[in-house]
């Protein structure tokens, strides 16, 4: 009795050491479900924390963007002309990239038709906002404003339109956890976009992003984009996941290198993410619309250079084409099969006497060269 | 006129005593507002709020046993809401509470520089409790301790101390 009342303190913080040791250990054993990585009573637990706090996180969130936007909409209009004006250069030079990446698309269309190809495409997306963080530099969490009752599964890939953020870890009814791609137990299958080489992204104790499963290449180089392989399961196929930033060997694990990759969110700064909440084998309507499109477009580009064209390029002194393409040089000895021979259509009438029957003589393609030629060499 | 003398400790004399509404609602809004601050400005991350408030009830309190719950409860919070397998700053900030009540008994704990030393040296010694129960414990090889960040946040920390502690200390009751 004496020993329990002289140690009592130490006794206490043994006692409570040991009981959150043994929790520890409790948690700690390998989920049988990989999609609840807590044991139902620590999820519990959590939950109910969420619960508690997620209102206070939500006001804190309210107040915090209500003062934002008050300040955006109202103080910092004068910057917003100058915005607009820098968006719809933007806007048009987006375009012009957009015919370009369409023709790319119908391009590897085909070639996955031929090789039958299954893809998933993002079919679904929930918006949500950040109303939380973690708070700890072990731990790379947000928390969304979105949960079950909103359709939120764990696993459910989060992204932004700049690219991936992480996956849901924890879903409550009303909130749910990211688990940010740089923390350090999270980890995404990716590809190097130019090289093709397939790898396993993790995120480290530092809050980096990094490949470590690689052996060195000389031909991965800093810049190289980093995509979603979509071999995890979760991420879907193509998503930007950022550049290669820096390769160096990995002292801890040879003959691998430590590829760090800077990711294409910032992942300090998240506001409002894209839950994907369905993937589909093909592309949405309105995309396989736009594709269609594409296609037209792309095939009246491939007639319109192939086909005679009725104006020719007036520039003086152009050895170019309209569409790029060289003039021929003048023949020495011109026939009828040599370019340049044949009229042009503007100057043909229909009904009058053909063409063949003119070059059999030998005079009209030299006359209908003498015209032409001098068009062609402008 | 005979004068009564009573004979106390020194911790008996000087222990410090708080209202049941700042004994919960300063830990919980220490723990919220660590979760929210790096929100704002993600920096802020390397401080450690509930680290501060832990010491500053155990260093006041000077009770051993009350300086570990508190350590615990206030730890505990930190890990369901970090998503952290729960015990890891349980664990940590225990230890803290109850040194920082043993040591707490024994020196002058309402000085600013006194406190200035205890917030830097129990800032490093979380840190190395921390790297114990993450890569002992729980077996996480990545978890290494960079010794200059760790110096920064104990900075950073003892920094926050001062202004927490002057503040908490109008919310002691008087005896």
């Amino acid at each position: 009795m004496d020993f329990l009342t002289q140690y009592k303190n130490a006794l206490f913080l043994i006692a409570i050491l040991l009981a959150q040791a043994i929790a520890l250990a409790v948690q700690v054993r390998r989920p049988l479900d990989a999609a609840q990585p807590d044991g139902p009573s620590v999820r519990l637990i959590r939950m109910w924390a969420m619960t508690a706090v997620t209102p206070v996180e939500r006001m804190t969130h309210a107040i915090g963007s209500g003062a934002g936007h008050a300040w955006s909409d109202y103080v910092d209009l004068r910057h917003v002309r100058q915005q607009n004006k820098e968006l719809q250069q933007q806007l048009a030079r987006m375009r012009i990239e957009e015919a370009a990446i369409s023709e790319d698309a119908l391009e590897g269309r085909r070639l996955q038709a031929m090789l039958g190809f299954r893809q998933s495409y993002v079919g679904s997306t929930v918006a949500a906002q950040v109303i939380g963080a973690s708070g700890s530099e072990q731990s790379h969490m947000l928390t969304i404003d979105k949960g079950s009752r909103d359709g939120m599964k764990p696993d459910m890939a989060v992204i932004t339109q700049d690219g991936v953020v992480g996956k849901l870890r924890d879903v409550f009814p009303t909130t749910a956890e990211v688990l940010e791609i740089n923390d350090q137990s999270s980890g995404a299958g990716v590809v190097l976009a130019s090289t093709r080489i397939r790898a396993i992204l993790r995120g480290t104790l530092t809050g980096r992003v990094q490949i470590g499963n690689l052996t060195a290449d000389s031909r991965i180089q800093p810049g190289e984009q980093v995509l979603t392989s979509g071999g995890d399961q979760v991420y879907p196929r193509g998503l930007p996941v950022g550049v290669v930033e820096s390769i160096a060997p990995d002292p801890d694990h040879q003959p691998y290198t430590a590829i760090r990759v800077k990711p294409a969110v910032n992942l300090d700064r998240v506001e409002e993410v894209l839950v994907i909440t369905g993937t589909q084998p093909d592309l949405s309507p309105g995309a396989q619309q736009d594709l269609a499109a594409a296609a037209a477009q792309h095939a009246a580009d491939l007639n319109s250079d192939r086909l005679p064209g009725i104006y020719d390029d007036q520039t003086p002194g152009a050895a170019v084409g309209v569409n790029g393409a060289p003039h021929p040089l003048p023949v020495v000895h011109p026939d009828r099969f040599s370019s340049g021979s044949a009229p042009p259509a503007s100057a043909m009438t229909p009904g009058a006497a053909s063409w063949a029957q003119g070059s059999q003589s030998g005079q009209q393609p030299r006359s209908s060269q003498a015209q032409t030629q001098p068009e062609a060499t402008k | 006129m005979m004068v009564t003398r009573n004979y106390m400790s020194r911790r008996e004399v000087e222990q410090q005593r708080f209202s049941i509404a700042v004994t919960v609602l300063v830990p919980v809004g220490a723990v919220l507002l660590q979760v929210l601050m790096p929100r704002v400005f993600h920096g802020l991350a390397i401080l450690d709020l509930p680290f501060v408030v832990t010491l500053f009830f155990a260093i006041s309190r000077r009770s051993p046993i009350a300086g570990t719950a508190t350590g615990a409860a206030i730890g505990l919070l930190q890990d369901v809401l970090t998503g952290q397998p729960i015990g890891v700053n349980g664990m940590a900030k225990a230890v803290i509470g109850y040194a920082g009540a043993s040591l707490g008994s024994r020196i002058d704990v309402e000085n600013n520089k006194t406190r200035s030393l205890l917030a830097f040296g129990f800032s490093l010694l979380q840190s190395f409790l921390l790297y114990l129960i993450e890569r002992r414990l729980l077996g996480i090889r990545a978890f290494y301790l960079q010794w200059m960040h760790e110096l920064l946040r104990a900075a950073a920390n003892t920094a926050l101390a001062l202004p927490v502690c002057l503040l908490l200390d109008r919310a002691k009751h008087k005896e």
